[in-house]
């Protein structure tokens, strides 16, 4: 109902096809076009550090997207997703040094290795939900780290494993303002592949069997089947987020990948909103932006009276870990279906602006 | 109306001690509409999810359109055409009106995970929307166009249960199973309902199967009825034999054994 009375006026449907878009109307459709195209121009008036956290926004944007079809959408949960994230990482890096394949063929093929790993995994976890499921997950997340410090082959062990930068056409993508595109671009793609991912057949079988698996297997969905499936997708959308980061920064260690990364993919998706897609990006938004605003925002004690001893500037780093568990823990009280629903609240309140509905 | 759609074959059925269906039989012909009402604990329920593929029974034989059904899994049958409501409502509370009816026709497209999100390159814009037409005339049938965009977990009881029956005939199923269609609906929606089966068995020629508690509409709708007392079947035929039965007075109808004794 709310989006039927939501759709601004004279905004008719006449065919089933209209009905159907991505976005909700063609203003946001527009908006949306102008926004990426404003983005576009970024590198030129942004300075690199800008840059450096707009490719981390895309490259974790990413993976969180997978993790939000795996647990907003499916309704599975997953401690594991830092060590896909990490084993992408390393496969693209593995497929470019040991195999001689180019890294924009590496990216996908690391994606797809990832899909086949996270499957492997996602294999006894089909069968199983809730906390326990959680477990069986974690048990993943602790079994790639081993692998990552052991197959010195695949990681490099404890040195780690160089990564080539990405070359296409010619252009080497070694820099901020170039690897940006890259960044933007698989991140556009990757954003537009889920939105019809769960627009049409097999997306619908997620939301179903997440809602209610009983009647979902009536319906003819195979559970086991789709919870596997939903298990691959999100690692390969980990993988893939993991495969753009090893050529940007051209080196990856294992001790990134670990179950603090999974918590933070889920931090990031609860934060934004379970089960949308627009919150997946606004929760990665939030949770990358959200330290470096602490930061100046506890520089500032430096230079109050209060704060200009050597106690407190030592401590400042430590007041910031605190503010951002502070800040975290008001959004779960205060939020907790996300920005996302949030953003929905707020568009309701100025359509029906003065009355409240 | 000869022709047998599915076959019941010494259905027993047991949990632990508790026999839920002992040697049940029976056999729905083609394009009727068939009721099984019974006291609560009967097994009416069970017998119901033998048939869907929820439970396995213990013993016996499922035919469904001369295949033996029995060890297929549940969203097996559904390719089969056969399609179900639930007792408890059991709709997709967070999709819309319109996305749980086309969960409906999952099984009727063909799109997987990596041609549907290349929407408009694959033809799964295509498809869609050609189901979308389909659901739609489901839609309408059950006047539901009010409501299609309408997050289904906020409707009202009869809505849901109207929106459920959609989802089972967007199947385009050969038989549907409907587990009290109308618990709990008052006397307009009730009118309604009934209304509904009567025209999804004749218009769209779907063989209905079905557990009411409502005496009144079984009896006036239905073309066949058995009745189910301790996981046993006590008869089955025309709705008046049915009625008249002295058994079934005892176990279900309510009437007293010292009546019956007077009026035999």
């Amino acid at each position: 109902m709310s989006s039927l009375t939501l759709r601004p006026c004279g905004d008719f449907r006449t065919s089933y096809k209209q009905d159907n878009t991505i976005f909700e109307t063609k203003t946001i459709r527009r908006l949306a076009i102008i926004a990426i195209l404003v983005l576009c121009t970024a590198p030129a008036f942004v300075d690199g550090y800008v840059l450096t956290l707009c490719i981390q926004i895309a490259y974790l944007g990413i993976a969180a997207m997978g993790l939000n079809i795996l647990v907003g959408y499916t309704g599975q949960i997953s401690l594991g997703h830092g060590a896909f994230f990490g084993f992408g990482a390393f496969a693209s890096a593995w497929l470019n040094t040991s195999f001689q394949i180019p890294v924009f063929l590496s990216i996908p093929l690391a994606g797809f290795l990832t899909m086949a790993v996270g499957m492997m995994f996602g294999l006894p976890a089909a069968r199983i939900k809730g906390l326990y499921l959680a477990i069986a997950t974690l048990a993943s997340q602790f079994i790639i780290e081993d692998f990552f410090a052991r197959a010195d082959w695949f990681s490099g062990g404890s040195y780690g494993a160089a990564a080539e930068p990405l070359t296409m056409f010619g252009v080497v993508f070694d820099t901020d303002q170039s690897f940006y595109y890259v960044a933007l671009f698989a991140l556009v793609t990757m954003f537009i592949w889920a939105c019809n991912l769960l627009r049409s057949r097999d997306g619908r079988a997620f939301v179903a069997i997440r809602d209610h698996y009983l009647s979902a297997e009536i319906m003819g969905i195979k559970l086991n089947k789709y919870r596997l499936l939903s298990f691959g997708i999100s690692s390969f959308y980990a993988g893939i987020g993991g495969a753009l980061y090893a050529p940007y920064l051209g080196y990856v260690s294992a001790g990134g990948f670990t179950i603090f990364l999974s918590i933070q993919f889920l931090a990031m998706i609860i934060i934004g909103g379970l089960g949308s897609v627009k919150g997946t990006l606004m929760g990665v938004i939030f949770m990358v932006f959200l330290p470096e605003v602490l930061e100046s925002a506890v520089s500032v004690l430096k230079d109050t009276d209060w704060g200009n001893v050597p106690m407190v500037i030592d401590g400042l780093a430590y007041i910031k870990e605190m503010a951002i568990g502070l800040v975290i823990i008001g959004f779960l009280i205060f939020e907790p279906q996300g920005l996302a629903h949030r953003w929905a609240q707020i568009k309701n309140y100025w359509k029906f602006y003065p009355f409240s509905y | 109306m000869t022709e047998s759609i599915l076959k019941i074959e010494q259905v027993s059925l047991a949990f632990g001690g508790v026999k839920a269906l002992s040697d049940v039989s029976f056999e729905v012909k083609k394009g009727s509409v068939f009721s099984i009402i019974g006291p609560n604990g009967a097994g009416k329920t069970s017998m119901l999810n033998c048939i869907s593929g929820r439970y396995q029974p213990n013993s016996g034989k499922i035919n469904f359109q001369g295949n033996d059904i029995t060890d297929l899994a549940p969203n097996d049958r559904a390719d089969l055409g056969m399609g179900r409501t639930f007792q408890n409502l059991a709709l997709f509370g967070h999709l819309s009106v319109l996305d749980n009816i086309m969960v409906g026709r999952h099984h009727l497209l063909k799109n997987n995970w990596l041609t549907g999100p290349l929407y408009w390159a694959s033809n799964a814009q295509k498809e869609e929307l050609e189901h979308r037409r389909k659901v739609e005339e489901v839609i309408d049938f059950l006047e539901i166009s009010h409501i299609r965009k309408s997050v289904a977990g906020t409707l009202s009881y009869g809505l849901r249960k109207r929106v459920e029956l959609a989802r089972a005939m967007a199947l385009n199923p050969k038989l549907i199973l409907l587990d009290e269609p109308m618990a709990g609906m008052n006397l307009e929606e009730k009118e309604d309902m009934a209304r509904y089966v009567l025209d999804l068995n004749e218009e769209f020629d779907i063989t209905v199967v079905m557990i009411e508690h409502d005496m009144g509409v079984v009896m006036d709708i239905s073309h066949e009825v058995m009745v189910l007392d301790f996981g046993k079947k006590l008869i089955c035929g025309l709705p008046d034999q049915v009625m008249a039965d002295p058994h079934v007075k005892r176990a279900y109808l309510g009437i007293e054994d010292e009546e019956i004794q007077e009026a035999s």
